[in-house]
C-alpha cells in the first residue's frame, strides 16, 4: 500500500492494522528465510580469515570500491568513477515498491540536504528494471540516481557482497566511499529492518574529521 | 554518534566488524538508541515527567500508519497509567505528505497556547480533514485559543525550525519511517501495536 491520502482507510481501520501486523509477520518470516539462506549458501573462501556464521559478506572498510556502470535511465549510464573526488553513498536495497509508508529511499530523499553538506552523492541500486525505477522515482519524489542492476542480474550487488542468491534480490547494504574510491564504512541490515540514515551521517562525519591514509 | 570507523576485523574472534565502534555488526544486531534525551522544557510529554517508563514517538500527522498507531498508544497509556510518560516528536515526511508540515505547525501553534495534546489528538482523530485549515482553526477556537495568534504563527512558519530540529534529531537516532517508537531509549523494531509496545516497555524497565 502506498502512503497517500487517497488510499487511507481511516484511523485504526482494520486494513491498516492488518498491514501493520503483516509487516511484523513478514519481517519475522524474512528473518527465518535469511537464516536458511545463510546455511545453504556455500561459504566464500576467505583469503586470510574465516568468517563466522555471518551473512555479512559485504565489502568492509579499507577495500577499494569496485567500479560499475549501470543505467539510471533507458539511455543514461552512471559510473562510480564519475564521482571520484567526492564521497559516495551506495544504498543497495531489495526492491522498488516496498509496501511501507516510508521506505528507506524516501527517507534518504528527505535527508539529502544533510548528505549534500558533505558534498556526498547517493546512488541507490536494486535489481528492478529501469522502467520500474523511473516510476518509483517519480512516485516517491526521489532526488538521486536509482540504478538498475538488472542485466546481468545482480552482478554489481554481487561484487559488493550484497546479493541474496536464494531470493534474487540485493541485500539492504550501505557503503560510504571516500573521495579516493575507498570504502570507509559498510553496513548490512538485518532483513526487514530499514537502517535509517544515522549510520551514513556518522560515517560521513568521520570521513571529514579524520582523513586516513590510503591503504596500499 | 561519535566513535570512529576502525576495526575491520577484531583479532582473535574471527568476527567481521563492519560498523563504527560500539555499533552492531550484522550478526549481532542492536537497535539504535535515542540520541536526543527527553527534555521536559522542550518536549511534549503526556504523563508524569519523571515516570519510570518512557515511550517516544516520531510521527507525522498525515501518515496513515501513525493514524493506525494512535489508538494503540492510547491503549498503552491506559494500561500503564502513571508508570508511563509519552513523548511526541515531529517527523513530517514532507516529500510524500503535502499537509504534514502544516499539521505539525498547527500542533505547535496550539502548544504555544498550552494545548498541544488536545490538538495532537484532534489531528490524528481527523486525519481526513488535513489540508483544510478551517477545521483545525475551528477546533482551536473551541479550545479557547487566540485564533488570530494561532493562524498568524502557522502562516509565518514560526515553529518550522523546531519541527525541522525534531526531524534531524530523529534522523540521528535512526528514525527509519513513521511512526518510529523508542521504548525506554531504544528503537522499537517490532510491531507498532499496544501489546508489543507494552511488552517492550516492561521488558527493559
Amino acid at each position: 500500500m502506498l502512503c497517500n491520502v487517497n488510499s487511507f482507510q481511516g484511523r485504526g481501520g482494520a486494513p491498516l492494522k492488518a498491514s501493520l501486523m503483516q509487516r511484523g509477520k513478514r519481517r519475522r518470516m524474512r528473518k527465518l528465510d535469511n537464516k536458511a539462506t545463510a546455511r545453504n549458501r556455500p561459504q566464500k573462501p576467505s583469503k586470510t580469515k574465516k568468517i563466522v556464521k555471518t551473512v555479512d559478506s559485504v565489502l568492509g572498510p579499507g577495500k577499494t570500491a569496485p567500479n560499475f556502470s549501470l543505467n539510471s535511465t533507458p539511455d543514461q549510464k552512471v559510473s562510480l568513477n564519475d564521482f571520484r573526488g567526492q564521497p559516495v553513498i551506495l544504498a543497495f536495497y531489495p526492491a522498488d515498491w516496498s509496501p511501507v509508508c516510508t521506505d528507506q529511499l524516501s527517507l534518504y530523499a528527505m535527508v539529502m540536504p544533510e548528505f549534500k553538506k558533505f558534498n556526498a552523492e547517493l546512488l541507490a541500486i536494486s535489481v528492478d528494471n529501469i522502467w520500474s525505477h523511473l516510476a518509483f522515482v517519480k512516485d516517491r519524489k526521489l532526488n538521486f540516481p536509482v540504478l538498475a542492476d538488472f542485466e546481468p542480474k545482480g552482478v554489481v550487488s554481487r561484487k559488493y557482497g550484497a546479493y541474496k542468491e536464494k531470493i534474487g534480490e540485493s541485500a539492504r547494504a550501505l557503503f560510504v566511499i571516500d573521495d579516493k574510491g575507498i570504502i570507509r564504512w559498510s553496513h548490512l541490515s538485518p532483513d526487514g529492518i530499514n537502517p535509517g540514515a544515522d549510520g551514513i551521517l556518522s560515517a560521513l562525519e568521520n570521513l571529514s574529521k579524520a582523513p586516513v591514509t590510503e591503504k596500499s | 554518534m561519535s566513535g570512529t570507523t576502525t576495526v575491520a576485523r577484531k583479532r582473535g574472534t574471527g568476527k567481521t566488524l563492519l560498523e563504527p565502534t560500539g555499533k552492531e555488526t550484522a550478526g549481532k544486531y542492536r537497535a539504535p538508541k535515542l540520541e536526543i534525551p527527553v527534555a521536559p522544557e522542550r518536549d511534549h510529554i503526556e504523563g508524569l515527567v519523571n515516570a519510570s517508563l518512557t515511550l517516544v514517538e516520531y510521527g507525522d500527522y498525515q501518515c496513515p500508519y501513525c493514524g493506525a498507531a494512535y489508538p494503540e498508544v492510547k491503549r498503552v497509556q491506559k494500561e500503564l497509567g502513571s508508570e508511563l510518560r509519552f513523548v511526541f516528536r515531529n517527523f513530517p515526511l514532507t516529500n510524500i505528505h503535502e499537509h504534514a508540515m502544516n499539521a505539525a505547525e498547527t500542533a505547535e501553534a496550539a502548544s504555544a497556547q498550552g494545548k498541544f495534546w488536545p490538538m495532537h489528538d484532534f489531528l490524528y482523530e481527523n486525519q481526513a480533514t488535513l489540508g483544510d485549515p478551517r477545521v483545525a482553526l475551528g477546533y482551536a477556537k473551541k479550545l479557547d485559543l487566540d485564533g488570530q495568534k494561532f493562524e498568524r504563527e502557522i502562516a509565518q512558519h514560526v515553529y518550522q525550525k523546531r519541527i525541522k530540529d525534531d526531524f534531524m534529531g530523529g534522523v540521528r537516532s535512526g528514525v527509519n519511517g513513521t511512526p518510529t517508537f523508542y521504548v525506554n531509549g531504544v528503537r522499537h523494531d517490532e510491531d507498532a501495536v499496544a501489546k508489543a509496545l507494552i511488552e517492550a516497555l516492561n521488558q527493559n524497565k
